[in-house]
């Protein structure tokens, strides 16, 4: 069955017209991928993509062989959210080095979730930065962990240096209406951002 | 993570024989989440076996270039390579996203916001 697609397509609605993307991103093993199954209408489906260290997918045809590449797997699922408009979630990883992967998933996202994990908190900095550095804005979401420390807002804050704006909410992702919560606390926030009237 | 699955092994071939040695698409206007469709009755003559299979998964309706690239195991790069073709032979239609470089209008805040809300 080589011609056959390796998964079975769920289509999307004739009617829709407009699709949409919110990225949820955060360090290894920080429930991206959970999130993403949580809310999506569809198996999550995964694309990889390969990178040469310098991001440069061109110098793979020169054929190096020593050539050091890296394969970035981003696990998505979409969302129906009207007749006309549906909602992509993009898990991906934050690290720096896959510049190319990242140009492709931040170009024309609204905005990102950053999934934090109180245990880990430091490891959340590169990916606020790279955010950051994008211009893309993000809310963060403490997802809960059975026996992770829980501190107060303000020490996470702290530790994470978010600005006062930046909305920070903790959620289960393995619960849809909690992870739902934390999308809806980061569109709250776009909205803000956003001029009323143009 | 979920491991990979079986049956997921990359082919024998090697992704840019399927573009005939192309990394870039002919246009820059496919996005992850553009919507692709198969234009009914074009002939499929001439198409290369990878361009075939994109046309049968797309002749069942509108899918996304990421969708696309994970039903068919292909790289987002190459399958953005292949949709790019289709589209300038008349093979396949795209819904473009939301132009790009603009901050994204209150109205569809809004929406977005109340399809969250009223889905959960």
């Amino acid at each position: 069955m080589g011609s056959a697609p390796v998964s079975d397509p769920v289509y999307v609605s004739d009617t829709v017209t407009t699709t949409v993307k919110i990225l949820v991103v955060g360090h290894f093993a920080v429930g991206k991928t959970t999130f993403v199954g949580t809310l999506s209408e569809i198996r999550p489906l995964r694309t990889e993509e390969t990178m040469t260290r310098a991001g440069e997918l061109v110098d793979d045809l020169a054929g190096a062989p020593d050539k050091t590449t890296t394969t970035v797997a981003m696990d998505f699922g979409r969302l129906t959210l009207s007749e006309s408009l549906v909602l992509y979630l993009f898990g991906a990883p934050g690290q720096k080095r896959f510049t190319r992967l990242w140009e492709d998933m931040l170009h024309g996202a609204l905005g990102a979730l950053v999934l934090a994990d109180t245990r880990r908190l430091d490891h959340s900095f590169d990916i606020m930065g790279l955010l950051e550095e994008h211009g893309v804005p993000y809310a963060v979401a403490v997802n809960h962990f059975e026996g992770a420390p829980v501190f107060p807002e303000a020490d996470i804050r702290e530790a994470l240096d978010l600005l006062p704006e930046t909305p920070l909410v903790t959620c289960d992702a393995r619960e849809a209406t909690s992870s739902a919560g934390a999308l809806i606390s980061l569109v709250e926030y776009l909205q803000t951002r956003t001029p009323g009237e143009r | 993570m979920t491991p990979p699955r079986p049956g997921r092994d990359r082919g024998l071939v090697r992704p840019y024989v399927v573009t005939e040695g192309r990394a870039h698409p002919t246009r820059n206007t496919v996005d992850l989440v553009t919507l692709v469709m198969a234009v009914r009755n074009r002939p499929l003559s001439g198409l290369n076996p990878e361009k075939r299979r994109v046309m049968e998964l797309c002749g069942g309706g509108a899918l996304s270039v990421a969708e696309v690239a994970a039903h068919l195991s292909l790289a987002v790069s190459v399958t953005k390579v292949l949709l790019c073709d289709l589209i300038d032979s008349g093979h396949l239609t795209a819904r473009p996203p939301v132009p790009k470089a603009q901050r994204p209008d209150a109205q569809l805040l809004q929406e977005v916001l109340h399809g969250l809300r009223s889905r959960f």
